[in-house]
């Protein structure tokens, strides 16, 4: 498939230069290269869901270790490996379900595959010893009639009636591509609308007449801040500028375009405004499964403030930034250390930094982009799904990943 | 109405019309800087903190939005187009990548009327070399280039700067480049002047009055670095091929452009602000631009960044790099700011600081590596110590040897035991070619050429192998120990300082503190003569005899003279000779009479004598037989007076003799 190389080339190559910026993005545009990948992808008759599996996997071996500070990549790349075990059990369970069971309990297909975390654990071992042997479990096709696959897709139901076995497999594959497309596509969804089902919360958390910190730009944050005032909340915001990117100034920008009080304050101000905050809420880089949270530069300081002074530190992400890694992996690359050439400017210093002439101490300047947030200092998370306690975070990456694939990147390291 | 609907529709074509951003990437500098290691790889290729620095170049093109570039090969071409062939630049989606291939172009300028007669170019494009680090954003300055041309189709060339203030010590660049001068006005951002060699002993800088005159607001800098990133527009190529003595970029081109105003053509600069630019132009540089990439400014060119097939590293705290795969000894202490390449393995107690170690490098116990870059598989054994040091790929050092500051071991060198290689020594399997033309500014063009040559220097110039072993009654001299010396070349010992990888020596530092403070900023001076031109501002001084002294004029006028008297020339033939003389050296009429007079004087004088008198009657004679002569030149008052005047003068200074009888002589020539 040149087309999808060209593709996952191209997607590469921008996340190498880091041309895309933020996890929102990468995160959408991760899932649409996968759904291309895999609407493109030629899968054989045996063992579909173990191929599309090695398929994304290539696929995102690459994406992960182009950007590997990007977690976002990887949490998008398990999302849909997980997608694809999900179907394919989903799928397996129907057949062998049809098998053992009459064939009218084959038309809530869709109910059962909601609660698959609800299958009894015969049903489950049948399905993986079918997909173990797929042989068996095309003989087992064979024999049930197209009353089992024709419910699955309606589009051909009618038609697949008479025909033969051979085309009975194709539909079935396409089935589970098709099932497969249909869920990230569902994904997409959920990340294009997290800004929204986050900011429906607002009006739970923010109340008549509080003040708000918060540090830096995040969109998330804004649109939560938005909705509140949209439903009539009356509050106070201190934005901390967010150096060395002055992202806070933006923000202040948009919020003030948007009719909120608004206050800029230095960063290293934080700590003498505190007291008169009522809440932290800030955006996060990436949520780790300890409740820990990877957030831009200098929410550390933010969040041990809140602490010190009893204030709610509240971090508001899309559930894409959930990742299932621990910040102690090995493979967790917790940092990105940018260019000094934001902190200052190269043409000012640069007598500070000849090499030729400096008595062995030129200037060094280190810029990192992120901060460790350790999860005892985080008093809530608020993700698309409600709000949840740093301890819980282990239980929604249990929802959102299959602990096969937590190991993607560790191919990675072996394979190079 | 209609009309106008017309224009703009084929306004929006145009604009529409998606013409792709072209590069020309120079994979040659036309210099010998990094001799002796260009000998056998071209420079393009040699690694920057272990990438090649044509990869730094493509990454830096491919991601500010080029889709074409033209790789002009010379030097070593068959190595980088099988590098390119190999590497994965060829398979971008949206970048391709081309070879122009040459074997006989000996300078940019060559290089450029090459790409110009192969008519690839068709609209703007970025000129390069293939030594340049960046990560700044085209988009500005091509837009800037795009808007000045459209109200002026003179202005052909933007010229990237950077801010950099040089060092007050030594008057160079943090790239070992000498202090450079450029005058831009502040409004148009016009450059007007510009110095690549400022004569740093006095700090002057001499500006044309005219300057001033015609512009009515102008900054001279001396914190700026040329890039030498260029977006030139396609004028730029038949600049060259119409001027076919330009060769050097800056040196001709843009002086060139500047001084003698041809077509009214103007250089534009861009500043950057956040963004790095630097080229790697000597061993200086090299380090220095190391180092940055090291401290992150090249951001996102960084090593732990893949930005082209290389091996994944690590960063670690203090900006310690690591690759994969290494073989640390526990005892063994990485220093901040060091780089170790995937492979490698270090052994006991060794102490790594500031410094780049490549891939597969097997490095003894008690090893002291501090500001190095060491490449490819070398092999480093117990006991040595480098500080500062330059190693090549598969060098050899053998325990207890010590690299001075500012070594450069070229390729598969091999260092004996306990030898200590001297500061600023350049070790090359390749003897040092001997007849070194100084205007050939050729990289050796196949390394094969190269190995002819041994045979002939090995017995005169170069230190046999012998000589890099002490132990030279051992068994492995010249099966092991082999390397050339090189003698220092032309700069001399004391210039090496200047660009190698070493920092600047302290006793060097205190030499230059001694020195009397000058001022940081050259001082300016306007000539009062607008007319002519000052001579420290023609680069090409040396054939243009509009400038020479005019007393030369007085010698050939007496040699010409003196030539007729001994051997019986016309007078005609004389006075056509004088004639052609005047021509060639611009002279007036008036000055011909002086110099004519002078020399019959002297004639006179120069005739033996023995009396005042004796004197007298030779200058009559002299002056009555060459009256003729005399009378073509004295056409009106002016010319007499001026004779006269020089009389008086000959009178004061050389002939002493004369004196007394002026008045005299004064009476016969009238």
């Amino acid at each position: 498939m040149p087309d999808t190389q060209a593709l996952v080339s191209e997607f590469v190559l921008k996340l190498k230069r880091r041309k895309v910026e933020g996890s929102h993005a990468t995160a959408r545009q991760t899932a649409e290269l996968l759904r291309s990948v895999i609407s493109q992808q030629r899968i054989p008759h045996t063992n579909q869901a173990a191929h599309l599996i090695e398929a994304v996997k290539v696929v995102g071996e690459q994406l992960i270790s182009a950007n590997p500070v990007e977690l976002a990549v990887g949490n998008i790349v398990r999302r849909v490996l997980h997608i694809i075990r999900e179907e394919d059990l989903s799928l397996a369970t129907t057949a062998v379900g049809a098998l053992g069971l009459s064939a009218d309990s084959d038309d809530d297909d869709d109910a059962e595959r909601d609660d698959r975390t609800l299958l009894s654990a015969t049903a489950v071992a049948a399905a993986s010893r079918s997909t173990l042997r797929a042989p068996a479990l095309h003989t087992l096709l064979e024999d049930i009639p197209d009353s089992a696959a024709a419910p699955h897709t309606p589009s051909s139901g009618g038609e697949s009636e008479g025909k033969s076995k051979s085309a009975d497999k194709s539909g079935r594959s396409r089935k589970l591509k098709h099932d497969v497309i249909e869920a990230i596509n569902e994904l997409l969804e959920d990340i294009d609308t997290c800004h929204e089902q986050i900011a429906e919360q607002a009006v739970e958390h923010i109340h008549q007449n509080e003040v708000i910190l918060t540090l830096g730009r995040s969109r998330t944050v804004m649109e939560f801040l938005c909705a509140a005032k949209e439903k009539k909340r009356s509050f106070r915001v201190f934005v901390a500028e967010g150096a060395p990117r002055y992202q806070g100034h933006v923000l202040a920008k948009e919020l003030v375009a948007r009719g909120l009080q608004t206050t800029v304050i230095a960063d290293s101000a934080v700590f003498a405004m505190i007291s008169r905050v009522n809440m932290v809420i800030v955006g996060a880089h990436a949520i780790m499964a300890n409740g820990g949270v990877i957030a831009p530069v200098g929410l550390n300081m933010v969040a041990l403030a809140a602490k010190r002074h009893a204030v709610p530190f509240v971090v508001v992400a899309g559930s894409h930034k959930l990742c299932p890694l621990y910040p102690h992996n090995p493979e967790v690359l917790l940092n990105d250390l940018r260019s000094p050439s934001e902190l200052l400017d190269f043409g000012e210093f640069s007598d500070c930094m000849d090499y030729g002439i400096g008595s062995g101490a030129p200037l060094h300047v280190v810029n990192p982009a992120f901060d460790y947030v350790p999860p005892k200092l985080v008093s809530l998370f608020i993700t698309d799904t409600g709000g949840h306690n740093p301890s819980y975070m282990y239980r929604l990456i249990a929802d959102y990943y299959s602990a096969d694939d937590f190991v993607v990147q560790r191919r990675t390291a072996l394979g190079s | 109405m209609a009309q106008k609907k017309g224009v703009r529709v084929s306004e929006d074509a145009d604009e529409l019309s998606h013409v792709p951003l072209q590069a020309v990437l120079l994979a040659d500098s036309f210099a010998q800087k990094f001799r002796p290691i260009t000998m056998e790889r071209p420079k393009v290729l040699l690694p920057l903190v272990n990438i090649p620095m044509i990869d730094y170049s493509l990454a830096w093109l491919e991601s500010a939005g080029v889709e074409e570039v033209f790789v002009f090969c010379c030097a070593h071409s068959k190595q980088i187009i099988d590098y390119l062939d190999k590497s994965e630049w060829l398979s971008y989606p949206k970048f391709s990548v081309n070879t122009i291939e040459s074997h006989d172009s000996v300078s940019a300028g060559d290089a450029l009327r090459l790409v110009y007669e192969r008519n690839v170019i068709h609209g703007d494009f970025v000129l390069i070399s293939g030594d340049t680090v960046s990560n700044m954003s085209l988009t500005q300055a091509l837009q800037d280039h795009k808007d000045r041309k459209k109200k002026d189709s003179n202005a052909i060339m933007t010229m990237v700067i950077k801010k950099s203030k040089p060092s007050s010590l030594t008057h160079q660049t943090r790239l070992g480049n000498d202090e450079l001068v450029m005058a831009i006005d502040p409004n148009t951002k016009e450059l007007l002047y510009y110095e690549d060699k400022v004569d740093s002993a006095d700090g002057v800088v001499t500006l044309d009055k005219g300057f001033l005159l015609d512009n009515p607001a102008l900054k001279v800098h001396n914190d700026k670095e040329d890039c030498y990133i260029d977006i030139c527009s396609p004028e730029v190529l038949s600049l060259f091929t119409d001027n076919f003595d330009y060769q050097h970029l800056r040196r001709h081109f843009v002086k060139g452009l500047l001084v003698d105003d041809i077509m009214g053509y103007k250089i534009f600069t861009h500043e950057i602000h956040s963004s790095y630019a630097a080229r790697v132009d000597n061993f200086r540089s090299y380090d220095t631009i190391s180092k940055d990439i090291i401290q992150r400014w090249t951001y996102p060119l960084v090593p732990d960044i893949q930005f082209s097939g290389n091996l994944p590293i690590k960063l670690e705290r203090q900006g310690v790099y690591k690759g994969s795969d290494l073989q640390l000894s526990r005892s063994a202490q990485l220093g901040p700011f060091t780089l170790v390449g995937s492979g490698t393995s270090i052994g006991d107690s060794c102490k790594i600081s500031n410094s780049v170690i490549g891939e597969g490098c097997s490095i003894g116990s008690n090893v002291s590596i501090e500001g190095s870059y060491i490449w490819d598989h070398v092999t480093i054994q117990d006991g040595c110590q480098l500080n500062h040091a330059l190693v090549c790929d598969g060098v050899v050092i053998k325990s207890g040897a010590v690299l001075e500051p500012g070594v450069v071991l070229s390729y598969k060198v091999v260092v004996g035991p306990q030898f200590p290689v001297p500061a600023y020594a350049k070790v090359s399997l390749l003897p040092q070619p001997t007849n070194e033309d100084s205007d050939d500014e050729l990289e050796y063009a196949d390394s094969g050429s190269g190995i002819l040559d041994i045979t002939s220097l090995n017995s005169t110039l170069e230190v046999p192998n012998a000589e890099l072993s002490r132990s030279s009654d051992s068994a492995e001299v010249g099966v092991s120990e082999v390397g050339y010396i090189w003698s220092v070349c032309e700069g001399g010992h004391e210039e090496e300082w200047r660009h190698s990888v070493a920092p600047v020596p302290a006793n060097k530092i205190a030499e230059l503190r001694k020195d009397p403070v000058e001022p940081d900023t050259p001082k300016l001076e306007v000539l009062p003569a607008a007319g002519t031109r000052p001579d420290d501002e023609t680069s090409d001084s040396d054939n243009d005899p509009a400038t020479d002294d005019p007393c030369d004029f007085d010698k050939e006028v007496e040699a010409t003279f003196l030539r007729a008297v001994h051997e019986g020339v016309d007078q005609d033939h004389v006075i056509i000779e004088v004639n052609s003389l005047r021509l060639s050296y611009n002279m007036a009429s008036l000055d011909c009479a002086g110099a004519i007079f002078w020399s019959v004087m002297k004639l006179a004088l120069e005739t033996p004598h023995d009396t005042k008198g004796e004197l007298l009657n030779n200058a009559v004679s002299v002056i009555t037989t060459w009256r003729d002569l005399l009378r073509h030149y004295l056409q009106s008052i002016d010319e007499e007076i001026e004779i006269i005047m020089k009389f008086e003068e000959m009178c004061l200074e050389s002939a002493k003799d004369f004196a007394p009888m002026f008045a005299t002589v004064c009476n016969i020539k009238s």
